[in-house]
């Protein structure tokens, strides 16, 4: 055991009787850029914690670099964390928050200087030596936090919601220059954050947590495109999940029709969950030339067509579906009212293994009460 | 923008009434003789008393650094505790100061005096009695009892703000549990500690009820030579109105040199380190 760079074994933690992290397995490579991806509540921040030694274990070890380390103080570990809210010290200036790792270790005064300017010149605040961290807004702030962390080369850096307090646009080019940093250091980063298109855009790995268990571990193109079951598929993207059963292989029937696909594999008559991407539908019209046989094809009435900027979101009642109803996008807008006919690549039909009803519930209130509810109002907060 | 002065006219004629006026009073009183002529003479005749100047400063500051070393630990322990001992340490400290302040410090006295708790409990104990009372230390005692919550409150304030999580960032950057206390969480409390040093500094330096009572008379504070300047015998209003200038200037100036230090310790010039 202990053989990886980073690796968790059956890690369970929990406070005041509540199951945080439930025997949670994991393997972080060396130099990997690894976000973990959930709720607030799933243990993702936790997980970190206990990474970088703010929490023991309540069982199961950790090992880094061949060493269990689950009772080494964070002081004593080569792993440094850029917190959520910055932490940065208010009665210390740019220069003496950033080399406050190094005077720690004794380095010299000359060798601070050099390394802090070089940190400076990296996140683009050169001059800002003497400035104090109230002076400084949000994004300058998160970017001192992360030149404290980085100056002293730890072999891990560990990132919790880093840039959950900046607005949208600061936070995509934030990303942007993270992943740059990540590629520019050669660290290994770990990386916690609740926002599923943060954890596709930077991640070489994307590992996707609910209730202090991990559902899927991949890279992120294979947790889009593969998602192993309805949460998965829920929380990343958007989707239209439904439950149907699998005929034979490469054959699934659901709401009084049936589809080709590509999956194989079920048992025959197993119950499933199916996963439509909504930019994967195609909506035709009646006679025009299909992807799946024209006879099967479900028939849909368009509720609501909404401009969303670089495609409409189009919601549809579905004949055979009571009230469950299927998102669209397209580029092309409908008008709400007309009758479609809708198709979809047998290849872009994602058949997964029942899931547990507590996916269901929540697939339920999302479809059936808030179908626009997007994920990005689920709140900073974990655990 | 309109802003509402008239609010702010009766808060001003308070303040010139019972600030402004008797300021100058005092001022007048201070530059003057009986008779209403300028001079400067109280502050000359002034110096016979600089013995009391300096008991009084010498007793105020070993009172302030004694609240200091006990109170600050206290505090310390205070913030650390959970929420329900943090409360309870609370209600422990603010219930003696609701009592009042004579009834506290004559509760000292019947513990210090000569035939006193104390020293029953040492002949119980058949250890040497004690002579406390009457002396400069009896005040010191008084002093620290009643002026330690004033220590306590400010740096418990400060220590109990600050985010949890700046001690987890030093603990990160590689600080042991002392460099945690001497690097973050010291400097950080700075301006509490400098509050509560000022707010045990300043009565304790101008105080008379704990030197008549605990003291006996038998030293005479600055606080007691400006009651005896009204009161006492020795009646002169304008030598009582100089010895109280003095006293502000000392006290403003003393104020001001310690802000400094605080906002200085905020720039970032390392107190400790």
């Amino acid at each position: 055991m202990g053989d990886g760079f980073l690796s968790l074994r059956n890690v369970s933690k929990g406070f005041n009787g509540n199951v945080i992290l439930n025997a949670l397995s994991l393997d972080v490579k060396e130099g990997e850029f690894v976000t973990l991806l959930g709720p607030s509540g799933c243990g993702k921040t936790t997980t970190l914690r206990l990474i970088g030694g703010f929490e023991t274990p309540d069982s199961g070890d950790i090992f880094f670099e061949g060493k269990r380390i689950n009772d080494v103080a964070p002081n004593l570990r080569n792993i440094n964390t850029v917190f959520q809210k910055y932490a940065l010290f208010p009665h210390l200036n740019v220069f003496d928050n950033i080399a406050f790792g190094l005077k720690l270790r004794g380095v010299s005064r000359a060798e601070q200087k050099k390394r802090v300017e070089e940190m400076l010149e990296l996140i683009d605040l050169k001059g800002f030596n003497n400035r104090s961290i109230d002076s400084l807004s949000g994004g300058q702030q998160q970017r001192v936090a992360i030149a404290r962390a980085i100056v002293v080369h730890p072999k891990v850096l560990l990132l919790d919601e880093p840039l959950g307090a900046l607005d949208l646009k600061l936070r995509k080019e934030m990303q942007i220059e993270l992943k740059k940093l990540h590629d520019s250091l050669g660290i290994t980063f770990i990386y916690v954050t609740h926002d599923q298109e943060e954890a596709l855009t930077m991640s070489d790995k994307v590992v996707v947590m609910n209730k202090g268990e991990i559902l899927q571990q991949g890279t992120p193109i294979d947790i889009y495109n593969e998602p192993q079951n309805a949460f998965v598929a829920d929380f990343i993207g958007e989707s239209n999940i439904f439950s149907g059963i699998m005929k034979r292989d490469k054959y699934v029937e659901f709401f009084g029709t049936a589809y080709d696909c590509v999956d194989v594999g079920f048992a025959p008559d197993e119950p499933v969950d199916i996963v439509w991407r909504p930019e994967d539908l195609v909506l035709l019209k009646e006679g025009a030339p299909s992807l799946q046989k024209a006879e099967s094809l479900l028939h849909g009435r368009v509720i609501s067509c909404l401009f969303k900027g670089i495609y409409y979101e189009i919601m549809l009642e579905v004949e055979g579906a009571g009230n469950y109803q299927f998102m669209a996008k397209s580029t092309i807008p409908t008008e709400p009212g007309s009758e479609v006919l809708i198709d979809i690549d047998p290849e872009n039909i994602q058949i997964m293994k029942k899931s547990n009803i507590e996916t269901l519930t929540m697939q339920k209130h999302r479809f059936l009460h808030d179908p626009n509810k997007s994920r990005e109002d689920a709140p900073d907060e974990d655990e | 923008m309109k802003t509402n002065k008239a609010a702010a006219y009766p808060y001003l004629l308070w303040l010139i009434l019972f600030t402004a006026i008797p300021m100058l009073i005092v001022f007048y009183y201070a530059f003057t003789n009986e008779a209403g002529q300028f001079t400067l003479v109280n502050f000359k005749d002034m110096a016979e008393y600089s013995v009391v100047f300096f008991n009084s400063f010498r007793l105020a500051v070993i009172s302030t650094v004694v609240c200091l070393i006990i109170g600050y630990p206290m505090a310390y322990a205070m913030s650390r505790l959970g929420k329900k001992g943090r409360t309870a340490a609370m209600i422990l400290i603010m219930v003696p100061m609701w009592m009042n302040f004579l009834l506290r410090t004559y509760a000292w006295l019947t513990i210090l005096e000569n035939n006193g708790l104390l020293n029953a409990f040492l002949s119980a104990v058949h250890l040497p009695e004690l002579h406390i009372i009457n002396t400069p230390v009896a005040v010191g005692i008084g002093m620290i009892y009643n002026y330690l919550p004033f220590m306590i409150l400010p740096v418990y304030n400060s220590l109990e703000r600050m985010d949890h999580s700046l001690i987890e960032a030093a603990r990160d950057m590689g600080c042991n549990s002392r460099q945690v206390f001497t690097k973050v969480i010291f400097p950080l409390s700075i301006p509490g500690t400098v509050s509560g040093i000022i707010m045990v500094f300043i009565p304790a330096v101008s105080t008379f009820v704990i030197s008549k009572i605990l003291g006996g008379g038998a030293s005479i504070l600055i606080g007691d030579l400006i009651e005896m300047q009204f009161l006492g015998g020795t009646y002169d209003a304008n030598m009582g109105a100089a010895i109280s200038l003095v006293m502000m200037v000392i006290i403003a100036l003393f104020t001001l040199i310690t802000n400094r230090i605080d906002r200085d310790s905020e720039e970032g010039s390392v107190l400790l380190s």
